[in-house]
């Protein structure tokens, strides 16, 4: 961990490039089997990637998709299976949406404004999965099964709230209804991306914060080590003098409070409104992209563009006629095989360490050096 | 570990014994000798033909059997159940109980092993579950055992039954293969001896040519150390006051049963006793692990009863845990990393709220050095070091930071002779110092020579303290069971 060796790297890439690959493979032969062309496909996808909105779009995609990820990651680190990442965003974007549309927030300063909204955005994200947490830590319900009830209890949540008596009024010239759009002092500007028709979310940098923020806590704070330590042998935390209980509670809000952010690029950046068509589902792919960059805030980074690009390059699929699944499949076959690798190399990698140590044992010091 | 250049050769119809330090590279040859992992050179032959062990499959088939340490039983299965169990006789479409009853009668009652088919797991003792251990290899049609450290959690009664039943097969025309590191043992049982140190092997003798001591000079390479403390520092100043600890399980049942002591500034109090009478709740009650019945706990005069784990850590409790890989370190994690463990609050690893990593490295140096760690830098994970060098590294931890008492549970456990002087020197040191410890150990040769004063606990009681210098380990192994007429009552 201090010393970044080349054997190191490698080891870390092997897993992830090893199931791309593989990955590959398994496409190639569907789409053979089914009669298109593999490397046409393949050229028309990686056409697609040079055109500049494209890229952009799959930055889009990538932030939102981070933002998920880091939230799943925090849990992971402490052996939580937040499944309600979903759940979570959804309560959140719609509430704060509607704090953002509300009227009296005209009056105050952008910034503020902003800020207000994202900070009811975490709350709302903390207050909902901090019920899981609770449950755990008073009940010892298992955070699975409440965070899955959780996210079918938020689905009903929003459909009762969005509604034109309560949070919603009808969207102009549709059958659509969402919270009272975010004027222009609420949302976030995009950042332009030359030759692209659509800009790049601005709240980009609310996820390079995240980002930033979710390393340092867990390699330079006391509260990430011991968030890192009751992951890896709650026991030995305990021993330690981890409370256990109140790791999961904080490790929980905390998670609740980033997946909070998922649905605000999109919403202040452009939909401006909460309503019936706001993307739904992040929370699971954000499981898939923690699993494929290993919790790591970097890897995490390279998931979520890889995961954001297989999604907007699929669009260019629909032309030639070839079924645009094959990029679900895709990602699917990489979360899989990804999941192996992983372990093999961290078994592979141990082994390595453990014969170097008997190495430099062997070699270092002989019996009598040591009695002197 | 690597092993090089290791040459054994075993007799059939012996009891061979394969001593070495930790880390000497016993392991690693069973390992290879049970197919679990594979010579990059060298053969191994069977009856004079060389074999290719590629799994423990093929380590069966060719008649060879591992007892393991950690005994591997269900125990809500029966004898007869976990014997049969994955090598299961049929008859038709299930398993022929039948035939698979009479055959453990067969082999219990032709190696003297007295063990009943019908029995729960659960009911069984220590011995009784080796016992079975062992006859679940013999099942599989085993002519060589391999048994692990096989008297490690027996008391020295059960370990002359063990003997006697290792005798019984011996002469049944089988071929045993025992490591240990328990040298009486070992002189009394083994009729050829193979000394491993480094990975390699140094010596073969036999038990007629050496006494104990020159055989562990063997295997160390050097002099020897002894347990013992010097003049007593033990002082008038209370450090630990225990009064009416007690502690139930779930099932309300007491494990602790109202025990009060107290230790002193520069006391050592040692605790003997057969595992599972109330030590690892009593270890856990004092670090605030396990929640109490009743009874407060004092140190220097303050009442801790009500504080968490990491209170007490920050107030001057080390712990060296019974086990390590459990509770002691996190595998997976840096030596630097886990220098850390149990003082994330404290200097040299915190400041603040933030880790400093400066300083946990420097103090993870120290440690290695101090305590002579074997390691070829602090970066490795701790589950490529040997056992004997992760214990080295967690005791160098907990006695960091100056503490005021020291909880320690068989802190030489499975550690070689070199970093058992080592312990034991750096707490007589700090005994010195007036530290006060806490000795939890199943080594009565340890507890005898490092305590101040000594108790034995049975079903969660203090029964009798020693003296320990007019104690011998036979009287207490006899209190440890409840067969002795224990010593005055304090």
């Amino acid at each position: 961990m201090g010393r970044i060796s080349l054997r190191s790297v490698g080891l870390g890439l092997a897993a992830p490039v090893g199931a791309l690959v593989f990955a590959l493979l398994v496409c190639g032969v569907i789409l053979s089997i089914t009669g298109h062309p593999p490397f046409s496909v393949a050229e028309d996808m990686i056409g697609s990637l040079e055109r500049p909105r494209t890229i952009a779009n799959s930055l889009n995609s990538a932030t939102t998709y981070y933002l998920s990820a880091v939230a799943v990651a925090i849990g992971f680190k402490m052996r939580l299976f937040n499944i309600g990442v979903d759940g979570q965003y959804r309560l959140a974007a719609m509430l704060a949406a509607a704090l953002a549309g509300a009227s009296f927030m005209e009056s105050l300063p952008s910034v503020v404004r902003i800020l207000l909204t994202i900070l009811a955005a975490m709350l709302v994200g903390a207050v909902w999965s901090g019920i899981a947490g609770f449950l755990k830590v008073t009940r010892g319900v298992s955070e699975v099964i409440s965070t899955i009830m959780l996210n079918a209890i938020a689905t009903a949540l929003v459909a009762f709230l969005l509604n034109p008596d309560r949070l919603a009024v009808t969207v102009a010239g549709s059958n659509n209804i969402g919270t009272a759009p975010i004027t222009e002092g609420g949302q976030v500007p995009g950042i332009p991306y030359s030759g692209s028709s659509s800009d790049v979310y601005g709240l980009v940098a609310l996820a390079a914060v995240v980002g930033v923020a979710y390393w340092f806590m867990l390699n330079r704070t006391r509260f990430g080590f011991d968030l890192k330590a009751t992951g890896e042998s709650e026991s030995a935390a305990v021993a330690s003098g981890v409370n256990v209980k109140k790791m999961v509670l904080a490790s929980m809000l905390l998670s609740g409070a980033v997946a909070g952010l998922v649905g605000l690029p999109q919403l202040l950046g452009d939909s401006h409104s909460y309503a019936l068509d706001f993307p739904a589902g992040l929370g699971f792919t954000g499981i898939a992209i923690a699993l494929l960059g290993r919790n790591h805030p970097i890897g995490m980074a390279f998931a979520a563009f890889l995961w954001g690009a297989l999604d907007q390059t699929s669009n260019v699929l629909d032309l030639s006629g070839v079924p645009k699944e094959i990029v679900v499949i895709m990602q699917g076959v990489i979360v899989l095989s990804v999941v192996i690798a992983y372990e093999l190399v961290r078994r592979y990698k141990l082994r390595l360490e453990q014969r170097d140590v008997g190495r430099a044992l062997g070699t270092t010091k002989t019996p009598e050096e040591v009695q002197g | 570990m690597a092993n090089s250049d290791v040459n054994v050769a075993v007799r059939t119809g012996t009891v061979h014994a394969l001593v070495g330090e930790n880390g000497a590279g016993k392991s690693t040859l069973m390992k290879i000798l049970y197919g679990m992992q594979r010579p990059d050179e060298g053969t191994i032959s069977i009856d004079g033909s060389p074999t290719d062990l590629t799994t423990p499959a093929d380590a069966i088939a060719v008649g060879i059997g591992m007892v393991h340490q950690h005994f591997m039983l269900a125990d809500n299965l029966t004898v007869l159940e976990n014997v049969v169990l994955g090598d299961e006789p049929r008859s038709g479409g299930g398993i022929d109980f039948k035939a698979a009853r009479t055959k453990i009668k067969d082999i219990s009652a032709r190696y003297g092993l007295g063990v009943e088919p019908d029995r729960l797991v659960d009911e069984l003792g220590v011995g009784e579950r080796q016992r079975v251990e062992i006859l679940k290899v013999l099942f599989r049609g085993a002519r060589i055992l391999i048994l692990d450290e096989p008297t490690a959690v027996l008391v020295p009664q059960e370990v002359d039954e063990l003997f006697g039943n290792l005798r019984e097969l011996k002469s049944e025309g089988l071929t045993i293969l025992f490591i240990s590191h328990k040298l009486d043992e070992v002189l009394s049982v083994a009729d050829d001896i193979t000394v491993m140190r480094r990975g390699t092997t140094v010596a073969s003798v036999s038990p007629g040519e050496v006494t104990a001591r020159q055989l562990a000079e063997l295997m160390v390479g050097s002099a020897l150390p002894v347990p013992e403390l010097r003049e007593s520092t033990v002082t008038e100043t209370p450090v630990l006051e225990v009064e009416g600890l007690t502690v139930t399980s779930p099932d309300g049942r007491a494990v602790l049963d109202a025990m009060s002591f107290t230790i002193h500034a520069g006391e050592v109090l040692g605790i003997a006793g057969v595992e599972g009478n109330g030590q690892a709740e009593l270890v856990e009650a004092l670090m605030g692990i396990r929640p109490l019945q009743s009874g407060r706990i004092m140190l220097q005069d303050k009442d801790i009863t009500k504080l968490s784990t990491r209170k007490r850590r920050d107030a001057g409790v080390g712990y060296v845990p019974e086990d390590r890989h459990r509770q002691g370190v996190l595998l997976e994690a840096t030596l630097w990393e886990n220098r850390i463990l149990g003082h994330q609050t404290r200097a040299p690893s915190a400041r603040g709220l933030l880790l400093n990593r400066a300083g946990a490295r420097a103090d993870t140096e120290r440690i290695v050095e101090e305590y002579d760690v074997r390691t070829p830098s602090i970066d490795v994970a701790a589950a490529s070091l040997s056992g004997g060098n992760q214990q080295k590294l967690i005791v160098g931890r907990e006695m960091s930071g100056d503490p005021v008492l020291l909880i320690a549970s068989h802190p030489t456990r499975g550690v070689d002779v070199g970093a058992q002087a080592a312990i034991w020197e750096q707490i007589r040191k700090a005994r010195a110092e007036h530290l006060a410890v806490l000795l939890i150990s199943a080594d009565l040769d340890e507890l005898i020579g490092m305590s101040d004063s000594l108790a034995v606990i049975l079903r969660g009681k203090l029964v009798a303290s020693y003296d320990p210098t007019a104690v011998t380990p036979e009287e207490l192994g006899s209190a440890m069971t409840g067969a002795g007429d224990g010593g005055p009552h304090d």
